[in-house]
């Protein structure tokens, strides 16, 4: 394990717990360290305990572990709810002169700095400023140069005027002088190396939205809903720059009607929701792929059925997306792995989107879409987008797609599945898409061939795109393995840091991450190498093992978690490691 | 192009299936008039079109066009529109369609303005599933799914429009051909979300509200004194339960398209660059 620091802000909604741990983790980043963010929420604006979680290290992270070296106590609760990952020489902040906090006991072995938090902030200008107060006493704590987190401070707050950003310096330098007089013998031996690296720091909502302006997308409608409305936030006021537009519908119906009423006109076109939206587009999903309309459909995962856990963590999506809405209809379904992955996926979206002129989903998590990676700037290299519109006719083309009479063929039966498509306003073009089976002109039909051949022609476009595409899994860990780890979404970074334990304790595992849900690669030869295959994901049921199974026809161990927490690296690697051994327990 | 094109240039190869006599023909013919009459060509117009019988009428016209879900025909138009303000985009569907699985979206149609026609075909009927009562059905009106009548007031279509802030406000009748299309006509040139609701008769389910019975009730606007534009004269006559009206109920000269107000006016087909958009790295930068 890298030597990996982890802090923690805890408190409840409304006590500015998110933007205070996005201030430390700017400040971490610009320090050329890289962060991983996550988030401890409730559905709810105000009250309920929530926390903010720093991970860092100056190497690479990509997931949370069980472990808080320096904790910002707001709330008592704030304590309990850590317990488990505060250990031997944690260090606690907290305000003992705020009542409820009064009577706190900091745990055996620990060591609480009590900081007077809300009266050095009115001491510096404002009560408000008493997150950024204990901000300054953790600087202090870890030995982390000040400057970073006056840089971080400077960027968040710079909108608001110099004086708003001097009394926040003042604040946090109030904090760390307090510790700095008040504990001189506490032995606090955190150092947070600085380094020359100058990262950048985003969650995956914001890269699915930097991905879509990157592909040329020009239209966005959505309706909010957690965890999928930041990429929403995102557009606006971002993709009008770029000749786009951003549409805040009634509902979800609504969203991917006005979604596919762009896409119509010719336009790249996103729609994003999560679970329950998905339910409601899915109707117009199927008219969607019908009409052969490219359309971008993101679900950002959240615990379901029904309304569920809004804020928590779940992978139970998959099956909606690969079989949801009534018939049969092709698809693309493609599964990001990190917050870089979003802003790729999306782009390859676009274009799969445009070559087939069909729906993709874009399964992406809540565990991924929340949560805040650090990155080199070029894994965001705007030079390395490429835009594919597909089979696109002019006026000219358009001749060789028309019927005798003159009647253009959006629906023209191909080998390779895929038609020409004419964008409004083409001469000669005109013709009309329908969710009704129809001919090649778009006309409605119900005769036996031309549905056949239509539906054929459809589904084709898939065959085609196993062919063309390259849908390989991505891999990880020792290719010659007998024990193979499969898994799909924001696991991987998990499993990826979980080798390291798995390591310690003797097993080696070939891991593949699976980035094409559908379609998706054939791992019936990589089954079959293999000696045990364990698939991991964030549902209970073992959804993507169901298909795999189906796929290979061999029998696959599941690890499943679905109590609304992302993996930890530890934990996971723990859990494969029992469901190996209890194969070999059977076997032996 | 548009000097030449007729309004047949807009009918397509495919022979409408309604029923004879079915007042539908006549609220497409009057469409087809009304926008070649404006100017436009099939490949400049978009028709989004809802279902049921009316819903069909994407089918039997020849031009860029949608048959979407039902209920959803209107966030596709706008959708279109907004993509490309160049294109002119009409949306028709039925009672059904429009009042009953798509309220929701008429109501927040008619509040985003966004520069359109909306015509639903008003039979007071569902005429695809085979007479049931509709939203716009008599109280009393009795169908196979309501044997005493719906026992329940029907939806004021303009009254609703007018109440959700409608810039363009309209009722025609499908068979009174030439103020058919005059209506239709104002409501292409209107600039935002032009509302016609056309009583279009179903011959095979409907035998309340029948041709006789509009030819006889219908109470022509542009033949009293009314005035349009005064939004208290308006409120009065979609109101009114004791008459049916034809004509313009309501305009805002005033009115500014979503588009306008948007600042949309480029057609977001086009992208000019092979990769990401110039500035796109900017993006990047800000994550610093
Ligand atoms: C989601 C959904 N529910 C039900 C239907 C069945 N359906 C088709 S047309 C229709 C009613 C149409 O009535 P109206 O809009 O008044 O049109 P008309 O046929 O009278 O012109 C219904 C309920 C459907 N196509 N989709
Ligand atoms: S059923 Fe009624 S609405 Fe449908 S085509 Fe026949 S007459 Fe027209």
């Amino acid at each position: 394990m890298p030597a990996d620091f982890n802090w923690a802000i805890g408190g409840e909604a409304g006590d500015g717990i998110d933007s205070t741990g996005k201030v430390f983790a700017q400040a971490l980043s610009r320090a050329g360290r890289h962060v991983f963010t996550s988030k401890d929420f409730a559905s709810r604006i105000r009250g309920g305990y929530t926390a903010y979680k720093v991970r860092t290290s100056t190497e690479k992270v990509r997931s949370v572990v069980d472990r808080l070296d320096v904790l910002v106590a707001l709330t008592p609760r704030t304590i309990e709810e850590n317990l488990d990952e505060l250990h031997e020489g944690s260090v606690i902040i907290y305000d003992g002169e705020r009542t409820t906090m009064a009577d706190v006991e900091i745990p055996e072995g620990m060591v609480g700095l009590d900081v007077p938090l809300k009266r050095l902030a009115e001491d510096a200008g404002g009560a408000v400023m008493r997150n950024v107060v204990a901000l300054g006493a953790a600087c202090e704590a870890t030995s982390f140069d000040i400057e970073h987190l006056d840089s971080s401070l400077k960027k968040h707050f710079g909108d608001k005027g110099q004086s708003i950003v001097d009394n926040n310096k003042q604040a946090a330098r109030l904090g760390q002088e307090h510790v700095r007089d008040n504990y001189p013998d506490a032995d606090l031996d955190y150092d947070l190396d600085t380094t020359d690296n100058d990262y950048i720091l985003l969650n995956g909502d914001e890269a699915i939205g930097m991905g879509a302006i990157a592909a040329g997308c020009k239209y966005y409608a959505g309706y909010p809903i957690t965890p999928a409305t930041d990429v929403m936030t995102y557009l606006k006021g971002r993709i009008e720059h770029f000749g786009g537009h951003v549409v805040q519908a009634e509902d979800e119906l609504a969203a991917i009607n006005l979604a596919l009423g762009a896409a119509r006109a010719g336009a790249r076109s996103m729609t994003a929701t999560s679970g329950p939206g998905i339910d409601l587009m899915a109707e117009t999903f199927g008219l969607v792929a019908t009409s052969e309309t490219p359309l971008v459909v993101v679900d950002v995962m959240r615990s379901g059925p029904s309304t569920g856990m809004p804020t928590k963590q779940e992978q139970g999506d998959l099956n909606m997306m690969l079989y949801g809405g009534h018939g049969e209809i092709p698809r693309f379904v493609l599964a990001p792995t990190t917050v870089n992955e979003c802003f790729w996926k999306t782009v390859e979206a676009f274009n799969l989107a445009e070559k087939y002129q069909t729906p993709v989903y874009l399964a992406a998590d809540l565990a991924m879409a929340v949560t805040e990676q650090t990155f080199e700037p070029d894994a965001f290299d705007m030079d390395a987008v490429e835009i594919d519109r597909g089979k696109v006719v002019d006026e000219e083309s358009i001749a060789d797609h028309q019927t005798e009479s003159g009647g253009f063929k959006p629906h023209e039966i191909t080998e390779d599945g895929v038609s020409p498509r004419a964008i409004p306003g083409t001469e000669g073009g005109a013709h009309m898409s329908t969710g009704l089976e129809h001919d090649e002109q778009g006309r409605r039909t119900e005769d036996t061939e031309m549905r056949v051949e239509q539906v054929d022609k459809r589904n084709r476009k898939i065959e085609t795109a196993r062919e063309r595409e390259d849908l390989s899994p991505r891999e990880f860990g020792d290719p010659d393995s007998d024990n193979l780890v499969v898994t799909w979404g924001s696991n991987e970074g998990t499993l990826v840091e979980a080798l390291e334990f798995l390591e310690e304790a003797d097993i080696d595992v070939r891991i593949l991450s699976v980035p094409y849900l559908f379609p998706r690669p054939d791992l019936t030869e990589e089954f079959e190498a293999a000696d045990e295959v364990v698939v991991v994901e964030c549902n209970a049921t073992g959804q993507f093992a169901d298909v795999v199974e189906h796929d290979t026809l061999q029998r696959v161990k599941r690890v499943n978690k679905y109590n609304g927490v992302q993996f930890k690296a530890d934990e996971l690697a723990e859990d494969i490691k029992e469901t190996l051994a209890a194969s070999q327990e059977v076997e032996a | 192009m548009s000097s030449q094109v007729r309004f047949t240039d807009f009918k397509s190869d495919k022979q409408p299936t309604w029923c004879p006599g079915c007042g539908d023909f006549g609220t497409m013919n009057g469409m087809m008039k009304a926008l070649a009459e404006t100017g436009n060509d099939p490949d400049n117009t978009f028709v989004v079109a809802g279902i049921g019988c009316s819903g069909k009428i994407g089918t039997y016209m020849h031009s860029y066009a949608i048959h979407g879900v039902h209920g959803r025909a209107l966030p596709v138009g706008a959708g279109v529109k907004m993509a490309n303000p160049d294109l002119e985009v009409m949306v028709a569907g039925g009672d059904g369609d429009g009042y009953s699985i798509g309220a929701g979206h008429f109501v927040h149609a008619v509040r985003r303005n966004v520069d359109m026609s909306y015509i639903v075909m008003d039979n007071r009927i569902y005429g695809l599933t085979k007479g049931q009562a509709s939203p716009t059905s008599r109280e009393d009106f009795e169908t196979s799914t309501t044997p005493d009548g719906p026992q329940q007031p029907p939806v004021n279509p303009l009254a609703l429009a007018l109440a959700s802030g409608a810039t363009f406000i309209a009722q025609s009748f499908s068979s009174d051909a030439l103020r058919h299309q005059e209506i239709v006509q104002q409501a292409i040139e209107h600039d935002g979300f032009g509302f016609v609701n056309v009583f279009s008769p179903c011959v095979t389910f409907n035998d309340v509200d029948t041709y006789d019975y509009f030819r006889d009730s219908l109470v022509d606007l542009a033949e009293t004194d009314y005035d349009p534009t005064d939004r208290d004269a308006a409120k009065e006559k979609v109101l009114d339960a004791d008459k049916e009206y034809m004509g313009v109920l309501y305009q805002d000269e005033d009115s500014q398209s979503y588009e306008q107000t948007h600042g949309l006016d480029s057609d977001m087909s086009e992208i000019d660059h092979e990769g990401a958009p110039e500035d796109a790295t900017d993006l990047v930068r800000e994550f610093y």
